[in-house]
């Protein structure tokens, strides 16, 4: 009887450590993020959290330092001073491939096409951050292509693709590093309605994978039908944070986007 | 597909029995030099043409496997052979340091940088007397007299070269230099190491030319630091090479060095006596126009642009 009880306390103590980690468990977590080119602010003091399987967005008038953002979690550019930690663990100053193969995949707002590629080759070659054949890559450059509905297009130049289609070869080589991650920089953007439609149904489909999306879009179409959170920030400083409601309605947001008459009626 | 197989099965027995049909020496001796530069313009092409790091400074890892067959010689007294092991090794190790100090540097400022550090190391050569015997140059005794076995080592090289570059193109390798060369920072976001991948491509091309270069020791018997590490002769000439049989092509590189030892040929000999001798300096004028003519018309080197070349030729034989 005394025996079983204390088993049940240490199961309980354990069941009790496992609720508190799972709940501090960013997969990303960024802290008093800043990025200063000479005087001038692009990200400063931005602190958030990105919980396991949820789509969050960052929004924020042009210029404000989203895409600096994006730039810094994966190191193209080095930060300034804070810190972001990728599953509990600083990911500051490590090699933007490094930070690659522990899963943070991303896109690029201005499409980075490798032109004088197919398609395929394109996902091929990133699909050979985790796989070392070429038999297995290809594969996976098929799962990938399909998909994200590329497959029939898969022997053009990549310089070839519409702009809608680069965007969706941007992801599809993303997908390919099989991130538990993904940035998605501007993705919507330049796209028609249906295209935009389309669009939304594939990160609907990326998140049902179990990846966790950071997502930057300009497209209020967008990022407020599939954001579980955004975050809004404008001069490099943060303004507002919660659900797409929360945020939409919060006058300091407002007077960024359409300026202060707007956010006092 | 075929027709391309049936041609390289042709082009492999031709140059199999190319030297017991033809004994003239200087007929010999122009395809050895040629096919020595199949293999220094496909390395070149490797890092340049399919990684996207254009070498000005290909002399460089050239002269260094030349001296180091050279010195095997003057200062251990083995045969210059052992060069042809290590030249190419040595080359590997001047690679290294070149990389180390180069791709740090993207685009442009790469050639201009590979460029100056051919330049600092024939100058160092050439000034480091007991090493190198300076502009004395180092002289050496041939091992054959014939010219047959020179023909056949030059071949396997050359063949050598140009397969292991093929093999390297199709693995996760070649991927890689490709995406490097397309778009380096959607490379690295891929998840490619590309100072490391940007090296291996360096290292393999240097490995091959400082090969060619320990053969040409062999072949020539005597080098200076004014040849083997030529701005002019061997760096601007493996460009040269590259471009006129196609850039990122996989035999593109040893067309083009067959045409361009060809026009060098046609023109040093002024048409081969036939024409006056004043056109013998002017061959300098030659490649250039030639390189005009390549990049206006055929920019993607002749077998990068085959299809356009048939298609012209069908034109003209069609109007007549």
């Amino acid at each position: 009887m005394g025996k079983d009880q204390t088993i049940r306390v240490q199961n309980k103590g354990i069941e009790l450590i496992g609720l508190r980690r799972r709940k501090h468990m960013a997969l990303l977590e960024v802290k008093k993020l800043t990025k200063a080119f000479g005087g001038l602010m692009a990200v400063n003091n931005v602190t958030f959290k990105i919980e396991r399987g949820e789509i969050f967005g960052l929004i924020g008038p042009n210029g404000s330092g989203k895409t600096t953002t994006f730039n810094c979690i994966n190191n193209f550019s080095p930060i300034t001073s804070g810190d972001i930690f990728f599953k509990e663990k600083s990911i500051k100053g490590l090699k933007t491939h490094k930070t690659c193969h522990l899963g943070i995949g991303r896109t690029f707002q201005v499409v980075k096409p490798l032109s004088r590629m197919t398609v395929i080759g394109n996902v091929t070659a990133s699909a050979f951050c985790r796989v070392n054949t070429i038999k297995e890559a290809r594969d996976e450059a098929y799962r990938v292509l399909d998909f994200c509905n590329l497959l029939k297009e898969k022997d053009k130049l990549a310089k070839s693709l519409p702009i809608e289609g680069r965007k969706r070869l941007e992801i599809a080589r993303a997908l390919a590093t099989k991130p538990e991650l993904l940035l998605l920089d501007e993705i919507a953007a330049g796209l028609n309605l249906s295209e935009l439609d389309e669009a939304i149904d594939l990160i609907k489909r990326i998140r049902d994978k179990g990846i966790t999306i950071l997502i930057i879009e300009h497209i209020m179409k967008v990022i407020m039908t599939i954001s579980d959170r955004i975050h809004a920030i404008n001069f490099g400083q943060t303004i507002a944070e919660g659900t797409p409601q929360e945020v939409a309605n919060n006058p300091e947001v407002i007077e960024a986007y359409l300026g202060a008459e707007y956010a006092q009626g | 597909m075929k027709a391309k197989k049936i041609t390289l099965i042709i082009l492999g027995i031709v140059s199999l029995i190319f030297p017991l049909v033809i004994r003239s020496d200087y007929y010999q001796h122009l395809v050895i030099i040629a096919l020595m530069w199949v293999v220094i313009g496909s390395s070149w092409n490797l890092l340049a043409g399919y990684t996207g790091q254009v070498s000005f400074g290909h002399a460089i890892f050239f002269g260094t496997g030349a001296y180091t067959a050279g010195i095997f010689v003057t200062k251990l007294g083995m045969s210059a052979w052992w060069g042809m092991m290590f030249g190419g090794i040595v080359a590997m190790v001047f690679a290294l340091f070149v990389g180390w100090i180069c791709f740090r540097l993207r685009g442009p400022y790469f050639a201009l940088a590979t460029l100056a550090g051919g330049e600092i190391i024939r100058l160092i050569v050439t000034n480091w007397e007991s090493l190198t015997e300076g502009m004395m140059g180092i002289l050496i005794i041939q091992s054959f007299r014939s010219k047959l076995p020179y023909y056949y080592i030059a071949l396997t090289l050359a063949f050598l070269c140009v397969f292991v570059i093929y093999l390297v193109m199709k693995s996760k390798w070649g991927y890689y230099f490709v995406s490097i060369r397309e778009d380096q920072d959607a490379a690295e976001s891929m998840g490619i190491n590309t100072t490391l991948y940007k090296n291996v491509s360096l290292l393999i091309s240097a490995f091959f030319t400082g090969m060619a270069g320990a053969f040409y020791m062999n072949y020539m018997a005597f080098i200076d630091p004014q040849v083997v590490y030529s701005l002019h002769y061997i760096s601007i000439m493996a460009i040269l090479v590259g471009i006129v049989g196609g850039v990122a092509t996989t035999l593109g590189p040893a067309v083009g060095a067959f045409i361009m030892v060809g026009v060098q040929e046609t023109f040093r000999s002024a048409f081969f006596g036939l024409a006056p001798k004043w056109i013998s300096q002017a061959h300098a004028l030659v490649f250039g126009l030639l390189v005009i003519f390549v990049i206006m018309f055929l920019a993607n080197g002749v077998l990068g642009d085959w299809g356009k070349i048939k298609r012209y030729v069908f034109r003209i034989k069609a109007s007549n």
